[in-house]
């Protein structure tokens, strides 16, 4: 492999990287839209703190969520890491 | 700690490089041990979590902090590769009615008091969106492109800087920064293109830098790495540079050795291909 094929391969890398980055952002944006209701996503976000924290110490930034729309069904992602200790 | 500076980048033209600067000159604060939040003023479309590879770790944003709907820790999102750099990012489901002057005052206030640079990311036009984000600034960096448009808008942007900013309508001034973005040396000597010293003549305003047409710009913004922590590439330099003069700091000597090429190539940084 050439070195003009390395640079090759790298820029198209970096373009399938961009395209799956927007299929994710697009697909979000646009279930925001259809549905036409208010994000509830920060309010979820929120009431899960409160709920993990009764029992564990938890910081905002250990509870992911992520909704994603797949043709038609949705996929609520959550990723909650406890911190060891 | 050293005063908080509001720094807004702007252009009254779209697309010709705010998010872009914003991401790069932020990045590069940070890296040099300034700790620096980037907020995107775009509400309604926002760009600026993209341009810096955080987007799907938006959970709140710069609206809900206004509204009192989170706090500003919660809203803030920390670059995982420079541990100075913050992005606070715009709400995509609202309009920019939702930005008021008392909201926006309240939230500067509160980011001037936890940060050294405090950076605005200004949507195109000259409506709400882009009228907050240059009020509250001190320092303005004009992002222009050398294109006919692009200057007169610029020429534009500089006008409502003197006249409704904060700073202005206390009767002092913003200090401005001319950004030459996409330029083409070798164009501009044949004569097909607007010369730096004619963009810095016609806007009278002082230069900060000149980032050349790079393809280095758009490997950046798809993989989400603000172009100054990217791999050496020549408009990364150019970057480095307006920021050490933004800094008033002697420009950054570019070290380059017979291999520099290879450098640009991931297999050589041994990161994966």
């Amino acid at each position: 492999m050439s070195i003009l094929d390395l640079i090759r391969f790298r820029q198209k890398n970096s373009a399938s990287a961009a395209k799956e980055r927007l299929q994710i952002v697009v697909s979000h944006q646009r279930a925001g839209i259809t549905s036409n209701k208010p994000d509830f996503l920060p309010q979820l976000h929120k009431e899960l703190l409160a709920v993990v924290s009764k029992y564990t110490d938890i910081a905002t930034e250990n509870i992911q969520v992520q909704l994603q729309n797949e043709g038609d069904f949705s996929i609520l992602e959550l990723n909650i890491t406890i911190p060891s200790s | 700690m050293t005063e908080a500076k509001v720094i807004v980048v702007t252009s009254g033209k779209g697309g010709v490089g705010k998010t872009t600067s914003t991401a790069a000159i932020g990045a590069e604060l940070a890296r040099r041990g300034n700790k620096t939040v980037v907020i995107d003023f775009d509400i309604g479309l926002r760009n600026l979590d993209l341009i810096m590879g955080c987007e799907r770790r938006v959970i709140y944003d710069f609206i809900n902090v206004i509204n009192n709907e989170a706090t500003l820790s919660q809203a803030l999102i920390k670059d995982k590769r420079e541990p100075n750099l913050y992005v606070l990012p715009a709400s995509q489901t609202r309009n920019k009615d939702a930005l008021q002057q008392e909201g926006v005052s309240k939230v500067i206030e509160q980011l001037k008091k936890e940060f050294k640079f405090i950076i605005c990311d200004s949507p195109a036009g000259i409506e709400r969106g882009a009228l907050m984000a240059l009020y509250f600034a001190e320092e303005a960096v004009i992002v222009t492109n050398p294109e006919v448009s692009s200057v007169r808008d610029s020429d534009r942007i500089i006008g409502v800087l003197n006249s409704d900013s904060k700073l202005a309508k206390e009767g002092s001034e913003v200090k401005k920064h001319l950004l030459i973005t996409r330029f083409s040396p070798s164009r501009a000597k044949r004569g097909e293109m607007l010369s730096v010293e004619d963009v810095r003549e016609i806007l009278a305003v002082d230069l900060l830098g000149v980032i050349p047409e790079s393809p280095a710009v758009l490997s950046a913004s798809n993989q989400g790495i603000p172009i100054t922590l990217d791999v050496d590439n020549d408009a990364k330099f150019a970057y480095r540079a307006a920021v050490s003069k933004l800094l008033g700091e002697p420009e950054p000597v570019q070290t380059s050795n017979k291999w520099g090429f290879l450098k640009n190539i991931r297999i050589f940084k041994g990161e994966p291909v």
